[in-house]
């Protein structure tokens, strides 16, 4: 098929569409609302698949919870304020064991923050996304066409896990329009394929209830095991992510979604310099891919984690790296997304400082490139 | 069906002299309910009506979360729980993809008129095809009685233990009155079961509730006054007389909304008990 022209919220939507996505709930925010005006403009041309603009983000989970019950393939997406919204939601979509897909294009936060994108996030997503034990897994595209193939994909793995699947990408992924080529559709759920536990109403059967509810803490600790060991499950299967140039890298750049993508330029561009650098990029950011990590930071010096966030999946690395390497931090906040000149600009400090015998250990603060607010430290030294 | 306890197949009644059988749509388990709550009397008349009207096989309930968080247990028909407040959102979401279906909210006054008043407002302005039972109760009763937007003016709980003062808090909220104001509504009445008649008067509602949503007309909602003896710190039968002395006047039965189309559902049931 060739490959065509794709905003990349309509691009997620297209592919969610293409995947059998049957009923689509949400709520307007930037930067992720073309997605959800896509819906409102194609579902409309399927028969028997829904679209409904929710009165808030609070109620368009629990209607995608709703219809989730019911068996659908279901999804909402949103963007961080949203998303925040959508806690409760997603903890007793958890808990009742029931498929469904969320996308978040995050924006700068907290609070109301901007419309530009961030990774402020990636706690939320992979760490406390709502009350009780749980996980969702987690996938960061790094540009549309990603977006769209882990969109197609992101179905059938809610299904496999019965869990909630998160599309963690941001504005500048939302909004960019690139060449993409889209799968095949794959036609709706018959009524023959919907799950066994789906409530279609109790006809010639006994009757199906889905609650999260379990007054006897055993009862509930049976759940929480179940729910745990589909977890193991999809760590041990799920971990995905993309290397470059990483066979004789010295200094590994550990970076994902958009950030990701602008550190493969970096790497190319300090390639070009003689200075051997890799890309190490998650793509699931849960189950996080920390095997390879670790595997890689025994034969590397440095690794810089860069973020869009104050060092959030940096935690993620540093454990995976377990003082293998010495793990340096670059981040941007509040919606700045780092530019290629000033990662290089990193590089190049970490390059001489490894050539000088090793390790600086004052913590530096940096300026912003444009003489704004201080951004991070560079954490230096071996860590332990 | 027929239900027949092992005690009654002893004591010599068989099954074509039974006059009053656990409806097929009841599930055949204890509830947890306090004796003399009205929790289980509304269960019952629900279960009598999905029977009569042979929809058990078809009908999806929400449950709230309140007294009524097990509902999914009492009646015998596909259910599921909601978060507190959400069950017209997650009902939505059911009936939507499922418009053959016949869906249910059960909700109690906490869960619809304070923490769920958003959800509610849109799923009945939107005409949402969902009937929900409301059961007022006056108070918070799953934890223990606090106040609740229903709570009487003056009324003492244990959140408001002066007593409510309504130029702080607010009048206790007319649910029927707010809701019938939307135009997705076709059938919105408040009803009680302090007594038999109103009992019988609160089945026929929630049968024409259910009857609105067969016919595809629009959001219906029945509203029960409720007992909650054991928050309120009275016996079963003066609870009913305080729902009766102290309710009634400031949430008054009847019909609030009853559309066009609605009409002819009422009549042809008062018609037929007529004609008997
Ligand atoms: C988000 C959330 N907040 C609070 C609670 C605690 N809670 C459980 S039941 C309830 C009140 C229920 O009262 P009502 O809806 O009037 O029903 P009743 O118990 O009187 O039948 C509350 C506040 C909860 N479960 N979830
Ligand atoms: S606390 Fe009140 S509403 Fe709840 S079961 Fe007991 S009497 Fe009924």
């Amino acid at each position: 098929m060739a490959k065509e022209l794709w905003k990349g919220n309509e691009a997620i939507a297209e592919a969610a569409l293409r995947a059998g996505v049957e009923a689509y709930f949400g709520y307007p925010i930037t930067p992720q609302t073309e997605l959800l005006e896509y819906m409102a403009r194609e579902i409309p041309n399927y028969e028997g698949r829904v679209f409904l603009q929710a009165e808030s983000e609070l109620a368009a989970i629990n209607m995608v919870y709703g219809a989730a019950c019911g068996g659908a393939r279901t999804m909402t997406s949103s963007s961080s304020p949203g998303v925040s919204l959508m806690m409760e939601g997603l903890s007793y979509i958890a808990g009742t064991e029931v498929p469904i897909v969320l996308v978040d294009i995050m924006r700068g936060g907290p609070g109301l923050g901007n419309i530009q994108p961030s990774q402020g996030d990636y706690f939320q997503m992979t760490k406390s996304l709502g009350h009780g034990d749980y996980h969702a897994i987690v996938l960061a595209p790094s540009t549309v066409q990603e977006a769209v193939d882990l969109t197609y994909e992101a179905f059938a793995l809610a299904e496999a896990y019965r869990t909630v699947v998160v599309i963690l990408a941001d504005g500048a992924i939302g909004q960019m329009m690139e060449p993409v080529e889209l799968p095949e559709p794959r036609p709706v759920m018959t009524e023959a394929a919907r799950p066994s536990w789906a409530l279609r109403g109790a006809k010639g059967r006994e009757r199906r209830v889905l609650s999260s509810l379990y007054m006897g803490s055993e009862r509930l600790e049976q759940l929480n095991l179940r729910l745990q060991e589909r977890l193991r499950e999809a760590e041990a299967r799920e971990q995905r992510w993309e290397e470059v140039m990483t066979d004789d890298a010295d200094i590994l750049i550990v970076a994902f979604g958009t950030v990701g993508r602008i550190c493969k330029t970096v790497v190319k561009a300090a390639r070009n310099q003689g200075l051997k650098a890799g890309l190490f990029r998650p793509i699931s950011l849960w189950p996080f891919p920390e095997e390879r990590l670790q595997a890689l930071a025994s034969s590397v010096d440095q690794v810089l984690v860069v973020e869009m966030n104050a060092g959030q999946m940096l935690l993620d690395v540093r454990a995976a790296v377990a003082g293998r390497a010495p793990v340096h931090f670059l981040g941007r906040l509040g919606g700045v997304v780092p530019l290629p000149d000033e990662i290089g600009q990193e590089i190049d400090k970490l390059a001489s400082m490894a050539a000088g015998n090793g390790v600086q250990v004052t913590p530096a603060v940096k300026t912003g490139a444009n003489g704004a607010a201080p951004v991070t430290e560079i954490a230096t030294g071996p860590e332990v | 069906m027929t239900f027949l306890p092992d005690g009654i197949a002893a004591s010599g009644i068989d099954g074509a002299d039974l006059v009053y059988e656990r409806p097929a749509a009841l599930s055949d388990v204890p509830t947890h309910y306090c004796p003399g709550c009205t929790h289980g009397l509304i269960h019952r008349l629900i279960a009598e009506v999905i029977d009569e009207l042979q929809i058990r096989e078809r009908t999806l309930c929400v449950a709230p979360v309140g007294c009524a968080v097990f509902a999914y247990t009492y009646f015998n028909v596909d259910g599921c729980e909601a978060a507190h407040g959400r069950a017209p959102a997650m009902a939505t979401g059911l009936k939507r993809i499922q418009p053959d279906k016949i869906v249910f909210t059960y909700q109690g006054d906490g869960d619809l008129a304070a923490i769920g008043t958003n959800e509610i407002i849109h799923a009945a302005n939107r005409g949402e095809k969902l009937t929900v039972i409301f059961v007022n109760n006056a108070n918070y009763g799953m934890t223990g009685g606090q106040m609740a937007p229903t709570t009487l003016a003056g009324m003492v709980t244990t959140s408001s233990p002066y007593g409510r003062d309504v130029s702080s808090v607010g009048q206790p909220m007319r649910v029927a009155e707010l809701i019938a104001a939307l135009p997705g509504t076709a059938y919105v009445v408040r009803r009680s079961v302090h007594n038999v008649a109103n009992i019988r008067k609160t089945k026929a509602a929630i049968k024409t509730a259910f009857q609105v949503q067969m016919e595809g007309l629009g959001l219906s909602l029945v509203e029960v006054l409720s007992s909650c003896p054991t928050n309120w710190r009275l016996k079963p039968a003066d609870a009913l007389r305080w729902i009766e002395d102290e309710m009634v006047p400031v949430f008054p039965i009847g019909d609030y909304r009853v559309a066009d189309q609605v009409v002819p559902l009422t009549r042809r049931r008062s018609s037929r008990r007529n004609g008997k």
